[in-house]
């Protein structure tokens, strides 16, 4: 451990605000990205579950 | 015999789909694994920098984000060039899944180089050679994204961007040689195959980690948006339907 508070990691020797930045953009590409991912395949297979079930009820007529 | 083989499973969108379940599951895994050990390791662990102190700090980011933005649109050139030749459609397929990820990787690498080029070089943009061609390879992303959605006919959609990411993988080396033959203020690379990092282990180790996860997420992320777009292409297929065929006791 390179810090010896938590005060003192959350200030990275001045240089917080551009640090931050940094990670926080990281992190909120990967969470929004796998969000967008997950969001479009629910989509389509929603899609697609719709369709089966459209499918199987014309058959049963 | 076994290449020729593996090449033509690679034109069913039904082998692809079967096959790619395991990867995705493996490489997601592996991201989430390295991703977050290199984020504690470069955050808290890894020595601060003598001249920089923390900001450098920014390095596990930003290097990582440039080094996989740049091998993502590698591979979109290669799916472009299977395209062009052989016209795979699971290469169209690729195509489509590295473009999004290629232009917020870029977009991450450009923002957090400006945040790290702030506190050091105190400024945060400059026009210099690596900025510069990075710049353009978000362009050049955000061209064939736009092109794709300008045109309506599959087939010219797929090689008209085929054909734009084929031409960009030229600014590839560019960026790459750009730091040696414009020195200006952005350092050179930081990692070779030839030679020793000009840093210490504390600091390269954290950084090899963290590439390692990006990579392992962006194959994550291009594989699992291609299986959810081989779906939607193959909706009307008999493969397809059967996927979902258990669903009919929903009515």
């Amino acid at each position: 451990m390179q810090f010896d508070s938590w005060n003192d990691f959350l200030a990275m020797g001045g240089h917080a605000q551009y640090v931050w930045v940094a990670y926080g953009s990281l992190a909120a590409f990967l969470l929004a990205y796998v969000g967008m991912l997950v969001r479009r395949r629910r989509a389509v297979i929603g899609e697609l579950k719709w369709r089966a079930a459209a499918d199987a009820h014309e058959e049963a007529k | 015999m076994a290449l020729k083989t593996f090449w033509h499973k690679l034109g069913s969108p039904r082998w692809f789909y079967d096959i790619s379940r395991g990867w995705i599951i493996a490489f997601g895994l592996l991201a989430l694994l390295l991703l977050s050990l290199g984020v504690i390791w470069g955050l808290a662990f890894a020595p601060p920098d003598y001249q920089q102190g923390n900001s450098y700090r920014i390095m596990f980011v930003h290097v990582p984000a440039a080094m996989v933005a740049q091998s993502v649109y590698l591979g979109m050139g290669v799916a472009g060039f299977v395209l062009f030749v052989w016209r795979m459609k699971i290469a169209d397929v690729a195509i489509s899944a590295c473009l999004p990820l290629g232009i917020y990787l870029t977009a991450l690498a450009l923002l957090t180089g400006s945040v790290w080029g702030r506190p050091t070089w105190g400024t945060w943009w400059d026009w210099d050679g690596r900025t510069v061609s990075t710049l353009v390879l978000l362009f050049l992303y955000i061209g064939i994204f736009a092109l794709r959605g300008a045109i309506a006919d599959a087939e010219l959609r797929g090689r008209a961007s085929a054909l734009v990411a084929m031409v960009g993988t030229i600014n590839i080396p560019i960026i790459k040689y750009s730091v040696d033959w414009w020195q200006t203020l952005h350092q050179t690379s930081s990692f070779t195959l030839t030679e020793k990092p000009s840093m210490p282990a504390e600091m390269w180790l954290p950084l090899l980690v963290m590439v390692l996860g990006l990579y392992f997420f962006a194959a994550f992320s291009v594989l699992y948006r291609m299986r959810t777009e081989v779906l939607f292409r193959e909706r009307n297929t008999q493969w397809v339907a059967q996927l979902f065929a258990g669903e009919r006791r929903a009515v």
